[in-house]
């Protein structure tokens, strides 16, 4: 028992502000042989209340860059506005499409300069031609890892155990995806702050495929 | 009201340090009630949140005591334990006498009542609020020792959210059905709103006549398929999110 955080201190990880609107969340994002698979489940929490639930936290950066958002809703979504700008910028500059790894380093810089006045934990993830499929956590604080499984969010940390069970390297398309959708219901089946839909983002050479699956769908739970 | 130490030694009831007004650990959200033709009847989910994790998803917040009465308790789920280990006694006592004394609904609300209030008084509260429902009867009593009797009750989210649909539908005369899927629509929009609720619910009622019954828990419908849901919205052209 003294594993579990006393109620006190889980029920605002993310110091909120009385009102401010927190995607209270689960977020996932796993490479795999020719992309990356992004989830995210759909809830965001005023407090208890559920102030929208099926809203999408796969913002997309460039045609071929994600990002999986957690933390201030409000934090998060200006983040995501400036890198758009700033990649888009770059992308004019540089004649070329932006890397992922481009994509996350800028996510990681403002969110490192600006750690004392930011709740955003994000996951860029997405495909270049480069390095193909990459994924890159970024928590709290601005550190910026790349991943072979990258977890983020409130209730990634009732599936640290199923991700770490479950994962295998390389991966098919249609694995990786049953993996992320498997690992988020468990997660939005345990955690107040997660829950509605999943969303997920397959991005390949390809290009990007979307999908959603109702909440009286999942594979496990509510 | 038995108090027990934590040593048999009757001396060291002078040590044990004083309790104060405490926080909830455990604890369950909504319950709501509603009188119809014919009875009483009651609704919560199955789930006791341990702060905001989903931790014991089959506890049971709603029992009968004695024959005729069913309780609904929100809040600290070992403080309703509490007091159903309390009540449970007065009904064996009831049996023990033969006297034919038996508790209603009526008398349960208002000694409950006065022990909600009696520990409040001492600043150390049962943290609950309790919905208690009987032949013809349907009450409140929450920690502070509020009570009041209506044709139908909320606890928690529910009287924000519960109670606009109940005033907008309930009618006095709702047979056991409608008022059975009145109850449905009050915890699914629940569950779609609150963060500590559940889609796995129980329901219990109180039929005139009859013995209090609580049925087996059961999950309910939800409906994720409105248009706005299914499309993306963290596009290009978006704000990235919402």
């Amino acid at each position: 028992m003294a594993s579990l955080l006393h109620p006190s201190q889980t029920s605002n990880p993310y110091n909120l502000k009385p009102g401010e609107v927190s995607s209270g969340t689960t977020i996932m994002a796993v490479p795999f042989k020719g992309g990356v698979v992004l989830g995210a489940d759909s809830r965001v929490s005023t407090g208890t209340y559920v102030a929208n639930r099926a809203s999408d936290k796969i913002a997309q950066l460039t045609e071929n860059i994600f990002c999986c958002r957690s933390g201030s809703a409000a934090d998060t979504q200006a983040l995501t506005d400036y890198v758009k700008f700033y990649l888009q910028q770059w992308e004019v500059e540089s004649g070329r499409p932006a890397t992922v790894k481009v994509a996350a380093h800028l996510m990681r810089k403002i969110c490192y300069q600006n750690k004392d006045n930011l709740s955003a934990g994000v996951i860029v993830a997405g495909w270049d031609p480069v390095s193909k499929g990459q994924v890159y956590n970024i928590p709290l604080g601005g550190t910026c890892i790349e991943m072979k499984c990258a977890i983020g969010g409130s209730g990634s940390t009732y599936i640290y155990g199923l991700t770490d069970a479950l994962y295998k390297e390389n991966m098919g398309k249609q694995e990786t995806l049953d993996f992320v959708k498997k690992s988020i219901s468990h997660a939005m089946a345990r955690d107040g702050s997660s829950g509605g839909i999943i969303r997920t983002c397959v991005v390949t050479e390809d290009g990007v495929e979307r999908e959603y699956i109702p909440g009286n769908k999942l594979p496990y739970g509510p | 009201m038995s108090t027990l130490s934590f040593s048999l030694d009757p001396s060291a009831a002078q040590t044990t340090p004083s309790q104060r007004t405490q926080y909830p650990i455990v604890t369950g959200t909504s319950v709501v009630g509603l009188k119809y033709k014919g009875g009483v009847m009651l609704a919560a989910d199955t789930l006791c949140s341990y702060g905001s994790m989903a931790k014991y998803k089959d506890a049971r917040r709603i029992r009968t005591v004695g024959t005729n009465t069913i309780i609904g308790a929100s809040g600290e789920y070992s403080d309703f334990q509490s007091i159903m280990d309390t009540l449970e006694g007065h009904t064996q006592d009831d049996v023990n006498y033969d006297d034919g004394h038996k508790s209603d609904a009526k008398s349960i609300h208002s000694y409950l009542r006065a022990i909600m209030y009696q520990r409040r008084s001492k600043m150390n509260p049962l943290w609950n609020d309790l919905v208690i429902a009987g032949s013809g009867f349907l009450g409140y009593v929450d920690k502070i020792g509020t009570t009041y009797e209506d044709d139908f009750i909320a606890t928690g989210f529910g009287s924000y959210l519960a109670i606009p649909i109940l005033r907008s539908k309930w009618r006095p005369d709702l047979t056991e059905g409608e008022a059975r899927a009145l109850l449905e629509d009050c915890l699914r929009v629940l569950f779609y709103r609150d963060c500590r609720a559940l889609n796995r619910i129980q329901i219990a009622k109180v039929a005139e006549g009859e013995t209090g019954v609580v049925s087996e828990p059961y999950e309910l419908e939800t409906n994720w398929e409105g248009a706005g849901f299914e499309s993306t919205k963290g596009g290009m052209e978006g704000d990235g999110g919402w």
